[in-house]
Formats: C-alpha cells, sequence, structure tokens
C-alpha cells in the first residue's frame, strides 16, 4: 500500500523520527507508514547508516596560537565608548542633571524679572508723563505769573498774610 | 553549580572576562570544526570562528539573552561561512585531507587531528572515508550544507537550526530530508558498506 503522495508525507517527519525527536503523533503516523512502505522503510535504514559513515569525518583541533591570536585581535579593537560611559559614576550623571535642571530653572527666572520691569516702567512713564504736563502748564501761565499788575490786582492775592518781613516789623512800630 | 552560556554571556556583559575565556574554551573547536565543514579550508576556518569570538566579544554589552547562546553564535557562523563561500576568494582552493590532517608537519600546524595511531592502510581508508563525505557535504546546497552540519554535528534543535537559517521547522525538515536523500546516493558506497 505504498503510495507516492504518503510517502511525500514523510519528507517532513522521518529525519526527526530517525533522530528520536518526533512528537508522539508523528512517530506514530511514521511507523504506520513504514509498517506499509518497503520503500521508506529501505530509505529509513539507509538513512542511519549514513548518519553511521558521517561519524567517520576527523574532529579537528584549532590551533595552538588560535587564542593567542584572538586576544590580539580583541586587545587591537578600538575602544568604543557609549554616551553614559563617559560619565565616570551615577553620582555624577545626577549631578549634571541635576545642574541641567537648575539651569533650565534658572533661565526662567529673568523672564518673570522681565514682567514685573515692564509693568513699573510703564507706571513711571506715566508718572513722568503727568510730570511733564504739570511743568508745561506752568510754563504756559509764567507770563501772567510772573506780570506784576496782574498780580497786585489779583484779589485772592490779598487775602494771603503779610510776609514775614512785614509781621516781624509791626511789633517795632506798635513800641515807637 | 555550572552556569550556563546565557549566565557566562551575561557575565560577560558585566565585564567579567573570564566568563569569556569559558566560553570560548567550550565552542573554539565545534566552532573551527562547523566552519571547516562548511568552507573546506582550515586556515580559512581558524580565521572565520575567531571572527565569530571577536563579533560575539563586540556585542557583549547589547547581548539580551533572547535565545539560546548558540543559536546566536552559529547564526553569525553560518552568515560568516556563507558570505565567505559566496565571495568566492577560498573556493579554489581544494585543500586535501593529506593537509588538514597532517600531524607534524611543520608547513600545516594550524590543524591537529587525535592520533590513534591506525595503521597505514587503515588510515588511507579513513582519509578516503573521510574525504568522499566532505565532498559530498560541501557539494550540497549552501542552506542544505548549514543544516546538515547543524543538525549532524552540532546536534542543535530543530527551532535553533530554523532560526539560524530563517525558515520554519517544517520547511527546515524537508530541507534535512532532501539534503539526507542527496547524500544517501553520492555516498552510497559507504552506506552500503556499513549496512553490511
Amino acid at each position: 500500500m505504498s503510495g507516492t503522495q504518503k510517502c511525500s508525507g514523510m519528507e517532513n517527519k522521518l529525519v526527526a523520527y530517525l533522530d528520536g525527536r518526533a512528537k508522539p503523533a508523528e512517530r506514530r503516523a511514521v511507523e504506520a507508514h513504514l509498517a506499509m512502505c518497503a520503500e521508506c522503510r529501505v530509505r529509513a535504514e539507509e538513512f542511519r547508516a549514513l548518519w553511521n559513515a558521517m561519524e567517520d569525518l576527523p574532529v579537528l583541533s584549532p590551533s595552538p596560537a588560535f587564542d593567542a591570536s584572538l586576544r590580539a585581535r580583541i586587545a587591537a579593537e578600538p575602544v568604543r565608548r557609549g554616551f553614559w560611559e563617559w560619565l565616570p559614576s551615577p553620582r555624577l550623571a545626577f549631578a549634571v542633571t541635576a545642574l541641567v535642571v537648575m539651569s533650565v530653572w534658572l533661565s526662567s527666572m529673568p523672564r518673570i524679572a522681565s514682567n514685573r520691569t515692564r509693568v513699573e516702567a510703564k507706571v513711571e512713564a506715566k508718572v513722568v508723563q503727568m510730570a511733564a504736563e504739570a511743568d508745561y502748564r506752568m510754563i504756559r501761565d509764567l507770563p501772567v505769573l510772573e506780570n506784576y499788575d496782574v498780580l497786585s490786582k489779583f484779589d485772592a492775592l490779598s487775602e494771603l498774610p503779610n510776609s514775614p518781613a512785614s509781621v516781624t516789623q509791626e511789633p517795632a512800630e506798635q513800641v515807637q | 553549580m555550572a552556569r550556563t552560556d546565557v549566565q557566562l554571556m551575561l557575565d560577560v556583559k558585566a565585564g567579567d572576562e573570564q566568563s569569556f575565556e569559558l566560553l570560548l574554551r567550550k565552542y573554539r573547536a565545534p566552532l573551527v570544526n562547523f566552519l571547516y565543514r562548511m568552507v573546506r579550508d582550515p586556515g580559512v576556518a581558524e580565521e572565520l570562528a575567531q571572527e565569530v569570538f571577536l563579533r560575539v566579544y563586540r556585542a557583549r554589552k547589547e547581548y539580551a539573552p533572547s535565545a539560546k547562546f548558540t543559536t546566536w553564535m552559529f547564526r553569525i557562523a553560518t552568515n560568516l561561512a556563507l558570505n565567505s563561500v559566496r565571495d568566492n576568494r577560498h573556493r579554489q582552493m581544494e585543500i586535501s585531507m593529506d593537509q588538514s590532517v597532517a600531524m607534524g608537519d611543520e608547513d600545516q600546524p594550524a590543524m591537529q587531528v587525535p592520533d590513534d595511531a591506525p595503521s597505514i592502510e587503515q588510515e588511507m581508508v579513513a582519509r578516503t572515508r573521510a574525504e568522499m563525505i566532505l565532498k559530498a557535504v560541501h557539494a550540497l546546497p549552501e542552506k542544505q550544507r548549514a543544516a546538515v552540519l547543524l543538525h549532524k554535528y552540532q546536534e542543535l534543535d530543530y527551532d535553533e537550526i530554523a532560526r539560524i537559517l530563517e525558515c520554519s521547522e517544517s520547511a527546515l525538515k524537508s530541507l534535512l530530508f532532501r539534503a539526507y536523500e542527496t547524500l544517501r546516493a553520492e555516498l552510497a558506497p559507504l552506506v552500503n558498506s556499513v549496512r553490511v
């Protein structure tokens, strides 16, 4: 009851069966097939014989210079250092990180200060503007203020108390 | 308790050079043999084996135990061997077994075969058989050759070999079947003598 189709099913089962690594289901399938197929029985027998024959290949030993040569090649390797390997210790890595964080934080500080300055400068500008306006008004009124006639006839001034000089002179006149 | 290969490699990663020495001692002979059977040039095999260890050492810092150490190592070795064969730099150099098994020959100190002091006749027969096997294995397509060597001589698991050769386990088993079918035909005289 041998058939080509059935034998082709052995292609991915026979080797594992012969080396003892087939799964139980596969092993049973191969055994069932071998019981029926003389051609595959011969093949299986010859595979085993082939593997025995292949044992005759001599085992070679590496040359005595193998290790020394390999060590020399390893020693000649350029030393590759990763980024973190440039940092000698975790403590230093932490310190560098802390420094970076501090720098970032400090760099944000002037921005707050400048905000404050801007507000203060605004107020200051307003004050300066108001002072300038007052000065302008005074300068504008200066001709009037310096005019003696206007001032002498200005009724409001008559209500002012006398000058200190005239006040100090009065008791003397009273004594006389 | 002996450390596993993965543990040794993780120790290498942590800077333990002694663990690298242990891996070197354990795998230099299997690697040299595998590579010799792949490229059939003892000098190139040694050079490639050193390159494998060099790459393992270089990659130690990035090593992550996602697979068996042998899977990783033989994957590097297989790729190097296939590249070397494809480069065809050494294909023309037909190395005879006389060179590879020469003992005490000052011109060929690279490879040494254990001397069991066989008779000259036995030695001749053994050499002829070994030469036949090597030629037949080397005549296989590259992927089949690597699969046979990793299966027959390194005895790696199917999932390991499949990962090394970047194929499915089922495809690997078919690959091995076809390779052994070819070898069965090519080495029929040896096979029949074993059967008799």
